[in-house]
């Protein structure tokens, strides 16, 4: 029969243990002797990761106080999400810019205005259309890092082969060539001028292409709106000349993104919206192949829309409640430095967020159409979506309005019809509930 | 050492255990059902919003997409898993050379991490490069767009469903071994065909086995998650592969609304609880048990 002092005395201890090790992770951090350890995550993987991990080690190098701790997490944004829910963020974290929206509505990241006053990051230093996506609700919220614009990349040998010497400017241009190029045999699409849906990220832009809103800016969705019923009858003009069967066959066939056996890389399509990284995927899989590209086309009625594109950038957010501010700040200062920012953007084969450049970024630079990518963020007609908190249900609902056009479920009014019906309740129900919320202080 | 202390003892070497099932199973249950009456999206304090989740939840039509979807689902994949499972079960419980390959090799699947099984499958029912389709073509079937067709995306899922019936068919198996030879010998005396002894000695033998794979089944399937998650983006073509547990993690960390997705857990929950307390009641009569 055992004591219960046998057991008794290892629990006090390991309680003791337990107490002890809790009441140091809980302690404020007064800086314990040593580097402070700034702890940053990223969603990028593979060369991404390792572009951004030599950014890291230079820094770390470079001084003795602070050790930048990188860490790839897969599933990010909802990593990042449960640490600030749970107290514990990481002092930085890096987003897309949607996400930025839900974390700055939330208030879990800190606005930043009064640091790059600090700081001295200027706007007058960056490219307008990547600066427009780090605000929201009249502050910054982020620091800048790889920024991306969308073209349209053609396979030049395809469109050669089919009497084009050069890309289409306007949207009746591109349609003349689609219909030359695509090739049906025995009821079988089997090769393809532009499928819409293909690679399906952006599926929500045509409606911008041909100058719609999605969002009045206030309180009213406007995903019907007459421009926007436009563009998507284009895509849906492409399901009835071809067979919406025949396209989702062919579309069926298709191999992953990051495979030789992507359309556009096996010669499929012979024209596809992607964006500036779509080199680094090229190089890999298919370098050989003869492409470039161009600004996606313009209805030829809407001149006003020339040199339009889309967009976006992953950036970094200083999450509220973490330990190391004034370091994590630090650190992120030295990455929007000239130098830093055109290695971290070199290793990803991509422009830099900056309007200044050395004439070495160009030089080294590996895409052919770079300064393309980087011209189209200038425009007055770039893009980018909606700045609306709740885009992630309103950007599913929109691809699935998508789906029934493209399969010819529904006209491109009526499944506008009912992304609208259905997304505005929703904004005024967020727009009730962000009211009701900043009246009671929350 | 009396009772008390023994209590005591007894209390104190469970309060692992203890601790471990308050903190981690009854207080984010507890929670769950307040934030199903809040405005919460696990950034901000929850605010009381009463029954106003679940009435959303009623009015919303993708809610109700996902719930058919998922219904549609179960009603296929789970009878036909039982079928393969009892069916497969049976034939590797015959006397033949070399059995233990064999279960080896149908045991195998069902060890294939879900991620893993869900690009596997990418690859199988590529419209074009398929084996699957492949197959089909070699005996002059032109397969179809599994992945790209609205009518197809649910019968390749509940297709691929079969391939993991391998722990299923473990237990139906162990069970096969435990019926009593002597029963099924009677039987053969009696003159009972073989369909006879399967009806009347081995299934009512296996039964309470039976009735527990069905069981977890019905829990199982109707939580389907991974493999669609990973195969149909956002339920995509048309949400025709949307199902409840996909929405439900949407609402919950893609469109920030746990407290919208802890009312869809909780109704998840008591539909759960309600088809499997009419399941037992069901099949009770039904199940037969040795030693009762």
């Amino acid at each position: 029969m055992f004591k219960l002092s046998d057991f008794l005395i290892p629990a006090l201890v390991a309680v003791a243990i337990t107490a002890g090790v809790c009441s140091e992770i809980r302690a404020d951090p007064s800086y314990p002797p040593g580097p402070v350890h700034v702890q940053v995550w990223v969603g990028w993987a593979g060369f991404e990761f390792e572009g951004f991990q030599r950014v890291v080690n230079d820094y770390n190098k470079s001084q003795s106080r602070i050790v930048v701790d990188l860490l790839s997490i897969s599933g990010n944004t909802t990593k990042t999400l449960l640490s600030a829910s749970a107290g514990i963020p990481p002092e930085i974290s890096l987003l897309g810019g949607p996400e930025m929206l839900q974390f700055a509505a939330a208030g879990a990241i800190e606005p930043l205005d009064q640091v790059f006053q600090e700081t001295g990051i200027k706007e007058e230093d960056y490219v307008p259309g990547y600066w427009q996506v780090l605000n929201f609700d009249g502050h910054i919220w982020a620091w800048p890092s790889t920024p991306a614009t969308i073209a349209m990349h053609y396979n030049k040998d395809i469109l050669k082969k089919a009497g084009f010497d050069h890309p289409p400017e306007t949207i009746e241009e591109m349609d003349k060539m689609i219909d030359k190029i695509t090739i049906v045999k025995d009821k079988r699409m089997v090769m393809s001028g532009y499928i819409p849906g293909e690679p399906g990220w952006w599926n929500w832009s045509y409606g911008p292409f041909f100058g719609g809103r999605l969002w009045d800016g206030g309180t009213k969705i406007t995903a019907n709106e007459q421009e926007n019923v436009r563009g998507m009858e284009w895509v849906q003009s492409i399901s009835k000349r071809f067979g919406a069967t025949q396209m989702t066959a062919f579309k069926g066939g298709f191999g992953n993104f990051a495979s030789p056996q992507n359309a556009f890389l096996d010669g499929k399509v012979a024209m596809e919206i992607q964006g500036v990284w779509m080199h680094n995927f090229i190089h890999k899989y298919n370098p050989t192949l003869p492409w470039s590209a161009v600004a996606f086309p313009y209805p030829a009625d809407r001149p006003d829309l020339k040199g339009h594109t889309i967009v976006d950038q992953d950036i970094f957010v200083l999450l509220k409640g973490c330990k190391y501010r004034k370091e994590a700040i630090e650190f992120m200062t030295y990455v929007q430095s000239q130098p830093v920012m055109e290695k971290l953007c070199l290793s990803h084969q991509k422009t830099t967020p900056l309007k200044n450049k050395t004439p070495g970024f160009w030089k080294q630079h590996g895409n052919p159409s770079i300064r393309l990518f980087d011209e189209m963020a200038y425009s007055k007609n770039a893009f980018a979506a909606p700045k609306l908190p709740i885009w992630p249900e309103y950007s599913d609902e929109l691809k699935n309005a998508f789906d029934d056009i493209t399969l010819m479920n529904k006209t491109p009014k009526q499944a506008l019809d009912v992304v609208t019906a259905r997304m505005q309740p929703k904004l005024d129900r967020y727009l009730l509930r962000l009211k009701l919320r900043k009246e009671a202080g929350l | 050492m009396n009772r008390k202390k023994e209590g005591i003892a007894g209390f104190l070497f469970a309060s692992p255990w203890l601790f471990g099932i308050c903190a981690f199973l009854f207080y984010p249950l507890l929670m769950s059902i307040y934030y199903s009456f809040c405005d919460y999206s696990v950034l901000r304090p929850p605010v009381w919003i009463g029954a106003g989740n679940y009435v959303e939840l009623f009015q919303d039509e993708v809610f109700w997409i996902s719930v058919k979807n998922t219904l549609i689902y179960a009603s296929c994949s789970l009878p036909l898993g039982m079928i393969f499972g009892v069916g497969l079960a049976m034939l590797l419980n015959s006397n033949v050379k070399g059995m233990a390959i064999y279960r080896t090799i149908f045991f195998i699947p069902s060890l294939v991490p879900m991620i893993s099984l869900a690009i596997l499958w990418l690859w199988m029912l590529n419209g074009d490069y398929g084996i699957l389709n492949t197959g089909l073509k070699a005996i002059g079937i032109h397969g179809p767009n599994w992945l790209t067709d609205t009518a197809w995306s649910k019968p390749a899922l509940i297709l691929m469903s079969v391939w993991g019936v391998g722990n299923a068919m473990l237990i139906y198996l162990a069970s096969l071994q435990d019926v009593p030879v002597s029963l099924l010998e009677a039987s053969e005396l009696d003159g009972a065909s073989a369909w006879q002894k399967t009806r009347n000695v081995t299934l009512p033998m296996i039964s309470p086995v039976i009735q527990f794979n069905m069981i977890m089944g019905i829990i199982g399937s109707l939580q389907v998650f991974a493999v669609p998650y990973v195969m149909f983006p956002n339920g995509s073509p048309a949400r025709s592969a949307y199902f409840y547990a996909t929405y439900l993690y949407d609402n919950a960390f893609i469109y920030s609304k746990m407290g919208y997705a802890s009312a869809m857990g909780w109704i998840l929950f008591l539909v759960i609880l309600t088809l499997t307390f009419g399941a037992l009641k069901l099949s009770n009569r039904h199940v037969h048990y040795g030693g009762s």
